[in-house]
């Protein structure tokens, strides 16, 4: 049995067990803490930097979903200072590529679109970066549209833990980092692919996407992928 | 009591956000009491008036004279609300900003032209290297995105800014 210890989130007097991270216990206890990246099944990756919290004592924010919890640590999720963050992090995610919601297939169901309007972003306070980028249409059921990807690795994580197929990687690094089938070849003549499209539902926007929709039609379901992760034994 | 002026204006956009402007329906005429719309698409005037109290601006600035007519309409109005993703985002008249003005306007209006190849240069405006939002060239005072923003926001907008008050529009609007 993992060990029971008590630690502060907001203020609030919660209890924990050992091997849990902040996300874990701050969402066991009904706080709100922003994601993008994070999603429950998958190993946390601590890319997308939205879920920044205070640790009392430690000079820096740290990620809350790859932040193990701590006996007697006292965690504040939620201030100006954190809201101010997660905003600032939200328009470089809006600026870094392309993002069109209007003409996307993903309109409405996108889970970038949803965060910056909660998150209260109305605007991007920075120029845009508008890089030149490629569409892979070369699957035969899948597109991948690296102008609305956020890099946030939920499709690489998904096809290695749960599928088992290991199609995704990222390649280059920084503002050249780019989601790569294999070694960097078009997804369509990828052997490793079962075409299970499992990275296109855990995708949080329009980037993976089925083949011949319109906008606003592309609507994704990854409420299964717990269920399949546990199944896969990921985490066990 | 004195009545408001208000202004749109129309710059690269599809005209989307002026069509959901039209359909606030009956709260126009709460609107109209309190305003009179002083310019735009919508109305005869020809030059923007000084002292214009909101303007909504829908559309990127693109061209030179997007942006020489921003500039002016800016120094003449004193709450300028970018209404609408390609004011507010750039949106879909930046997804030509990947490419060189000159390299695009070649593909448009020379290659595989049969009948009179050429660019256009008569009439129309020199297009800037890349369409950027409003606030990439002016001061914005508030951002109404969406495409278009739906009615029920620009009629919430107007009604706020007519009373004096700057809306909070924080997560009751979003892009797209």
């Amino acid at each position: 049995m993992p060990q029971e210890i008590s630690v502060r989130i907001d203020g609030e007097l919660c209890r924990a067990s050992e091997g849990q991270t902040i996300l874990d216990v701050a969402r066991a206890n009904k706080k709100f803490i922003p994601t993008l990246c994070f999603l429950e099944g998958l190993t946390p990756s601590g890319s997308c930097r939205l879920c920044l919290v205070e640790v009392a004592g430690v000079g820096r924010l740290l990620p809350a979903c790859t932040t193990p919890i701590q006996n007697g640590m006292s965690v504040n999720t939620n201030s100006e200072k954190l809201l101010r963050h997660r905003q600032t992090v939200m328009e470089f995610l809006l600026l870094e590529r392309n993002h069109y919601c209007s003409i996307c297939v993903c309109n409405n169901h996108c889970e970038l679109q949803a965060m910056a309007q909660r998150l209260g972003v109305t605007h991007v306070r920075f120029p845009y970066n508008y890089p030149k980028l490629p569409v892979d249409v070369s699957h035969e059921r899948y597109i991948l549209d690296h102008n609305r990807c956020i890099l946030c690795t939920r499709c690489v994580r998904v096809c290695a833990e749960v599928e088992g197929a290991n199609v995704w990687e990222i390649s280059g690094r920084g503002i050249n980092s780019r989601l790569v089938a294999e070694l960097n070849q078009p997804w369509g003549d990828s052997k490793a692919c079962t075409k299970c499209g499992k990275c296109v539902q855990v995708c949080p926007t329009g980037a993976l996407a089925e083949k011949g929709l319109g906008v606003e039609e592309m609507a994704k379901s990854n409420e299964n992928i717990k269920w399949l992760a546990a199944k896969r034994g990921v985490h066990a | 009591m004195k009545k408001a002026k208000v202004a749109t204006l129309w710059l690269d956009g599809c005209s989307g956000c002026h069509m959901s402007i039209l359909d606030i329906d009956e709260a126009i005429a709460a609107v109209a009491q309190k305003a009179d719309i002083v310019f735009g698409p919508l109305v005869d005037a020809q030059v923007f008036p000084e002292d214009v109290d909101v303007t909504l601006v829908e559309g990127a600035v693109s061209s030179q004279h997007d942006y020489e007519q921003i500039k002016q309409v800016r120094e003449n109005t004193r709450l300028l609300v970018a209404l609408g993703d390609c004011a507010v985002t750039s949106n879909v008249p930046a997804m030509r900003n990947p490419f060189q003005v000159k390299k695009l306007l070649e593909r448009i209006y020379v290659q595989g032209v049969d009948t009179k190849p050429g660019i256009p240069t008569e009439g129309v405006p020199t297009l800037m290297k890349r369409a950027v939002p409003v606030h990439e060239v002016v001061k914005v005072d508030l951002f109404v995105p969406g495409c278009p923003p739906p009615a029920a926001a620009i009629g919430f907008v107007l009604g706020e800014l007519l009373e004096g008050r700057m809306p909070d529009l924080s997560s009751k609007v979003k892009f797209g």
